[in-house]
């Protein structure tokens, strides 16, 4: 699959002499490399100088006349213990990581069985129970936070975890449930027939055989799910209110700055930090990511 | 003791339980399967979407339940200028950073679509800003935006090419540039990424065909790389402008909508109204004005983009 983008020039070198040029080394490194260099420069800079400001003592961040800026000449832990110690910070990480979680695991189980439904108990008007929950995902939190936090406020569940939990789903069950309706077409329909035949029950066929198939596609729909409620920001900024509640994205912005000195050491190893476990999460399981992402796409 | 529905040779296997046999009828497994997923939906999307709409039409504040006043936020809006500006940037937001991150994107999913070492190491980095969380980029943002300490100004005063340190975001013009940038260099990952799926489903023999005809590189993107790109161009394109059009981390973030209120899209605007502002029905009615932007921008670019693959014949699907 890949590979079928390199074909067609291999078979042009042949095919075409004058295309020999197409592939001349001095031409490809211009139109090719460079480029791609100055991409990959840009779009990975704003995380170097993450790291770097994020290990260097206060001395050397302010003074770019003796020290080169992006070096550190004595690297520190400071920031990184003043935000673990005289922070909230771990608090921070480990509600972010249980409204993740929470939210991840309901959004991935309503729509498993919402899938499921619309792509294997075929009923009629199924296709626009399916159209429908696509269209919810094109509706922007930016939209409904206001009368939700009306909502949240009435239910009782301001400045509670529970006040994500159960409205991260919004956005992540339209998204999951496209994705493994996807995922489920791709699962021969025979197999469930076969089980069917030998007599098992509806549930067993989920169970046991649909389910150990989608094991891929849960797994991306579960990386998708986590990093979307990990990274979220206007609802955790508009339901929660108490300091100790906060996510991480929210609580680095509300919390570490503080009046008009910015504590930018801090403020980066804060943002390195909560950036991590997401890039971590995502790097174990890259593959299924970008399959999925280029999969969900061409559906 | 047998079910209506069990045939005579179901007596030769162990009879499924009641409960098994409730979640065979098909009708009611339809309904436990799609109970949970509808039922949020619903509860947490449906109504509040309702209940936004109508809020819009009242005076409703924080701690007080308000009464309905039909259009008269609409009318006070149409005559703020905070207001009308902030249409205006989230306008000209959208339209720059979605031209930006689309030209940038498929340059750089042509890029990726050529034969390179080491490629999926390649994507997997090149992902990167789209999968860290956006408000802690965009703080890294801010610091290299910094007025006295941004790393940007430091180095074209070294080579010279400013006297004193660049102006970021402390004045209209630049601050809305700045923003801009910072949501395309966001953006370009995923433009890229759903581009070079597209790009891989093209079938080489297109080429081999256009190559014996004597096409010219322009030519074969022009009349095979673009036009069998079209139908994802159009998905990926209807999702970018929804989601950079009702963006509100980014300029959270950095600007804050400063300075004096020359950077507010209409949803940090209706944040700031709405939320530590404590007017509800005012929020709400800046976040109704944003649905028929949304479902003109939405008609726009798939309708738009994706008759292009009607007229070629291929299947609707």
């Amino acid at each position: 699959m890949t590979d079928a983008a390199a074909a067609p020039q291999s078979n042009t070198a042949t095919a075409a002499p004058e295309m020999l040029s197409w592939d001349s080394k001095s031409r490809r490194v211009v139109m090719l490399y460079v480029p791609l260099a100055c991409f990959l420069l840009i779009l990975l800079f704003p995380f170097y100088w993450m790291t770097v400001t994020a290990f260097k003592p206060n001395a050397e961040l302010y003074d770019y006349a003796t020290h080169n800026p992006f070096w550190i000449t004595s690297p520190t832990l400071d920031h990184i213990r003043h935000l673990l110690f005289n922070t909230s910070y771990p608090h921070w990480l480990w509600t972010t990581m249980l409204v993740s979680i929470a939210a991840t695991f309901l959004s991935l189980l309503s729509s498993t069985l919402a899938a499921y439904a619309i792509q294997r108990l075929r009923f009629r008007g199924s296709q626009y129970v399916g159209l429908a929950i696509y269209l919810a995902y094109l509706v922007p939190p930016s939209i409904l936070f206001i009368p939700l936090a009306t909502m949240v406020v009435r239910l009782g569940l301001f400045d509670t975890p529970f006040a994500l939990i159960l409205t991260y789903p919004t956005f992540l069950v339209p998204f999951c449930t496209w994705l493994l309706i996807g995922y489920f077409k791709s699962i021969p329909y025979e197999l469930e027939e076969c089980a069917l035949i030998d007599g098992a029950s509806r549930l067993q066929i989920l169970r046991q055989i649909t389910l150990p198939l989608a094991i891929p596609g849960l797994i991306s729909a579960g990386i998708f799910s986590f990093t979307l409620s990990w990274n979220e920001f206007i609802y955790a900024l508009a339901f929660i209110q108490s300091s100790e509640n906060k996510t991480v994205p929210v609580a680095i912005l509300t919390e570490l700055v503080t009046g008009d000195v910015y504590q930018w050491g801090a403020l980066m190893a804060g943002s390195l930090l909560g950036s991590l476990p997401v890039a971590i999460f995502y790097s174990f399981f890259v593959d299924y990511y970008v399959s999925s992402l280029t999969g969900a796409v061409k559906e | 003791m047998s079910a209506t529905t069990a045939p005579v040779w179901t007596k030769t296997r162990q009879q499924p339980g009641a409960l098994a046999r409730l979640f065979d009828n098909k009708a009611f497994l339809i309904i436990v399967c799609l109970a949970p997923a509808v039922g949020l939906l619903m509860t947490f999307l449906t109504y509040p979407l309702g209940l936004g709409i109508w809020l819009a039409f009242t005076d409703t504040t924080i701690g007080r339940p308000g009464i309905w006043v039909g259009i008269e936020n609409f009318e006070f809006l149409m005559e703020d200028p905070i207001f009308l500006n902030s249409v205006f940037y989230s306008v000209f937001y959208t339209a720059v950073a979605t031209f930006g991150k689309f030209g940038l994107g498929l340059w750089l999913a042509l890029l990726l679509n050529q034969h390179l070492p080491m490629k999926s190491l390649l994507r997997a980095i090149i992902l990167l800003p789209w999968i860290v969380p956006t408000v802690l980029s965009a703080i890294a943002f801010w610091w290299i935006y910094d007025p006295q300490f941004s790393i940007i100004s430091y180095l074209s005063m070294k080579m010279g090419l400013t006297e004193g340190p660049i102006d970021f975001i402390n004045t209209a013009w630049p601050a809305r540039w700045s923003l801009i940038f910072a949501n395309i260099w966001r953006g370009i990952p995923f433009v890229a990424i759903s581009l070079l799926a597209g790009l891989q489903t093209i079938s080489p023999s297109l080429y081999e065909a256009a190559l014996l005809d004597g096409a010219t590189p322009w030519q074969r993107f022009r009349h095979i790389t673009f036009p069998m790109l079209m139908p994802i161009l159009a998905i990926v394109m209807t999702f970018s402008i929804i989601f950079t059009f009702t963006d509100f981390q980014l300029v959270y973030a950095i600007t804050r909508g400063g300075p004096v209120n020359s950077t507010h899209l209409m949803a940090t605007l209706a944040f700031q109204r709405g939320i530590p502002g404590g007017q509800l029905g005012e929020g709400a009615a800046i976040a109704v004005a944003m649905i028929p932007f949304l479902v003109f921008a939405t008609l726009f670019s798939y309708f738009g983009l994706a008759r292009r693959k009607w007229q070629q014949g291929e299947s609707n699907d």
